[in-house]
């Protein structure tokens, strides 16, 4: 994302301005001039002129929101999703920034590959934050180069889409987190275990006749890690889409031990649960899987106490040849931008009610202190002026056929939820606004 | 959830399919069986002249594949065998393609054997001729269950109040999966037993009626019908299972079998591995219908495609 460098200035007035960094939820007027956050005051305080207005009335009035886990495919993956149409969707998700995932075609494990992706001919409307590969070409055994990557623009190494599986390997991966303050992100799985597994070890599952992932095999690499990240005062470790009840007791006791511990929940995965899965619909099929109804009660409490740092999409766009197959051949995961705020909002506040500001914390400030994204994820002064706008009230149908996704592999299609994103404004620029 | 409303999207299958028992009430199970009644492979009825079943098998199969056969041509249908070795599938052909291809060249009926669990369901949604499903994966295997049905019905009055024990590798058998709704949705009693790795406790969820018992004694005393399972090996992906110690804790033999009711039936779907989970007297014994049940396949199956063509008389 380029800045313009001309004179631009926005304000939008009358809205509910939450921002969970500054401890603001009040009706306030915010001034966006050059792409930064110029003032932030009291309604109708504002003297200085603007060359463009959004009236917030009704409206909540929020720091750019940031996904943390998001699959653009580039390079190599164009027929699934680009980073044009890929950040198209999360504009109309209200996200102003995502952190993207390595696991393309090649594996983004160079800093050649993360300066490719930052270039502005990759049409990206938001800021991409890109998460190189944690090991060479994802393969879980040599560490990539954690230090040029970070000075290059990764915000973080992952071998997402499968685990760092090697106990060594990740111990290294650790140590050299704590070097450089450097966050991994693990996709916590013992692939060991999971082999040929295509949903949850359930009922269902049973029902189906389908293989089933245990709950251990993820809490397993969890504690694992957990233990790992202790050992290196400093290291940084952040726990990929969590999903289950006993995953969520190691992040606790690393919490608790002071462990520079970090998690994040996707919004499938507190909304569903694997009883959802309907007629082999591969729409419901993603890893992690949809898990268990008490797994999804202990998502929800620990959305509400503070536990989970960041609600994260995952989205994962596929195209209809690698979906519309066998359930047990069907490739893993779903798209996610644009129904997150829908579904936090819908299923967080409005059944579990879990307040607004805890849930704009979730988008926002919470991702930023996961990988340490500076001057974003709040207004306060001198902040790059990302903002989402949106109406908690809006009740509306989510489409996908109309997504701007470049893939509709979703199984919230038809749902009706209430929060819709309004506008949403990156440098200063309005690049999505409802129609 | 009140907040929440999803809109059903999916396309239902064609009448007259048969995708699961699970999905089959009581009633509509009793009028196939009654139909079964009515259907002789040596009297054919052409109630199915110049109708085209098409098999579709990307699974090895003996019983199920020359019964639905027979089946098919009793009624008078042609039929066309595709096998996933030799045809387009070999060549990446996609599950779908392979259907709208084999409807195209005239199927009025599908017949689909498949590796993969809901690959019928998969196809069902998606074509407008029904589909029978013979054996998805671990899932489900309806003509399995409806002939094993038929066949308890042709020495017992009634399947309430039956104790049926089901014995083996419950855990990768579609024909357990079929075999337990079916005889769930009458009322019979039903007592599963096999080791930890191959009957999860999870089973009991499946329907209710259901119980299970590791001991293999325990499980077949006083039962009214005794359906023994094989050890699938080629689903066994990497599970241990140790043959000697299943064959001294599980293996059907006359000792055991003489805990059953005196008239009580011995079953297996087949194929059967003499020596493994039944021993070589047990499968000749004068209690074994296991001929019989294939046997009955072929009438049970020509009411299945009878009733999918619509032609139930």
């Amino acid at each position: 994302m380029k800045h313009s460098s001309q004179t631009h200035s926005l304000l939008i007035h009358g809205g509910r301005v939450i921002d969970p960094a500054a401890q603001v939820d009040a009706l306030m007027d915010v001034l966006v001039r050059d792409g930064q956050v110029a003032e932030v005051a009291l309604p109708n305080k504002i003297r200085s002129g603007a060359d463009e207005k959004i009236d917030a009335r009704g409206l909540i009035v929020a720091p750019g929101f940031i996904d943390l886990h998001v699959h653009l495919r580039e390079p190599g993956q164009g027929y699934k999703e680009t980073i044009a149409s890929g950040t198209a969707a999360a504009a109309a998700g209200g996200f102003t920034s995502v952190c993207c995932m390595p696991n393309t075609t090649p594996v983004l494990d160079s800093p050649e590959w993360v300066t490719w992706l930052r270039q502005p001919q990759r049409g990206a409307i938001v800021n991409v934050f890109p998460i190189a590969a944690a090991t060479q070409a994802g393969k879980g055994a040599v560490l990539t180069d954690f230090r040029a990557l970070q000075r290059t623009g990764a915000v973080a190494v992952s071998d997402d889409g499968k685990p760092i599986l090697s106990e060594t390997t990740m111990r290294e991966a650790m140590r050299a987190s704590a070097e450089i303050n450097f966050p991994v992100v693990q996709h916590a799985e013992d692939t060991r275990v999971t082999q040929g597994c295509s949903m949850n070890e359930s009922e269902t599952s049973f029902r189906l006749g389908l293989r089933g992932m245990t709950d251990t095999a993820e809490a397993a690499i969890v504690d694992r890690d957990v233990q790992l990240a202790q050992q290196f005062n400093g290291a940084r470790l952040h726990v990929a889409h969590v999903s289950t009840a006993e995953a969520l007791k190691s992040v606790r006791r690393g919490k608790k031990n002071r462990a520079r511990v970090t998690c994040e929940v996707t919004p499938h995965h507190f909304t569903l649960t694997d009883a959802d899965i309907r007629d082999y619909d591969t729409n419901f099929k993603m890893n992690p899987p949809l898990r268990s109804a008490a797994d999804r009660e202990a998502l929800l409490v620990a959305l509400a106490d503070g536990t989970i740092d960041a609600i994260a999409s995952d989205h994962a766009p596929h195209a209809p040849h690698e979906k519309i197959i066998e359930f047990e051949r069907a490739m893993f995961g779903i798209t996610g931008l644009e129904t997150a705020l829908g579904l936090a909002i819908t299923v967080l506040h409005l059944r579990q009610k879990i307040p607004l500001s805890r849930i704009v914390e979730l988008f926002t400030a919470g991702p930023a202190r996961v990988v340490d994204i500076r001057g974003r994820g709040t207004l306060l002064r001198g902040s790059h002026a990302d903002l989402t706008i949106f109406d908690p009230k809006k009740r509306w149908t989510f489409d996908a056929s109309k997504s701007r996704s470049k893939s509709h592999n979703t199984p919230f299609d038809g749902w009706s939820l209430t929060g819709k994103v309004v506008a949403t404004v990156v440098a200063g620029r309005v690049v999505y606004r409802a129609g | 959830m009140p907040a929440v409303s999803k809109q059903v999207t999916t396309r239902s299958a064609t009448r007259g399919s048969v995708l699961g028992i699970e999905g089959m009430s009581a009633a509509e199970i009793a009028k196939l069986l009654q139909l079964a009644r009515k259907m002789n492979p040596q009297k054919p009825r052409l109630l199915l002249r110049g109708k085209r079943v098409l098999l579709l098998f990307y699974e090895a199969s003996t019983r199920t594949r020359a019964s639905f056969e027979i089946a098919a041509k009793s009624l008078g249908a042609t039929t066309t065998l595709v096998l996933s070795s030799g045809s387009s599938i070999e060549k990446g052909e996609s599950l779908l393609d392979t259907a709208y291809t084999l409807r195209a060249v005239g199927a009025d009926v599908m017949v689909i054997r498949h590796p993969n669990a809901g690959a019928p369901h998969l196809m069902a949604s998606h074509l407008d001729i029904p589909v029978i499903n013979a054996g998805d994966g671990m899932h489900e295997h309806p003509t399995q269950a409806l002939l094993d049905a038929y066949t308890i019905l042709r020495h017992k009055k009634k399947l309430t109040g039956l104790q049926v024990t089901i014995i083996g590798d419950i855990y990768h058998s579609r024909v357990a999966r079929s075999a337990i709704h079916l005889l769930s949705k009458f009322g019979a009693k039903i007592v599963l037993c096999g080791p930890q790795e191959l009957l999860p406790e999870l089973a009991t969820s499946l329907a209710p009626g259901l119980h299970i018992s590791r001991s293999c004694e325990d499980a077949v005393r006083g039962a009214d019908a005794v359906m023994v399972l094989r050890v699938q090996r080629e689903r066994l992906a990497g599970l241990k299972v140790n043959l000697q110690d299943y064959i001294s804790r599980y293996q059907m033999t006359l000792a055991r079998l003489k805990l059953a009711k005196n008239d009580a039936l011995l079953m297996h779907p087949g194929p059967i591995i003499r020596g493994l989970e039944l021993t070589w007297e047990v499968a000749d014994c004068p209690q074994s219908v296991i001929v019989e049940e294939v046997r009955n396949g072929v009438p049970v199956r020509m009411a299945v495609l009878a009733r999918a063509l619509g032609k139930a008389k």
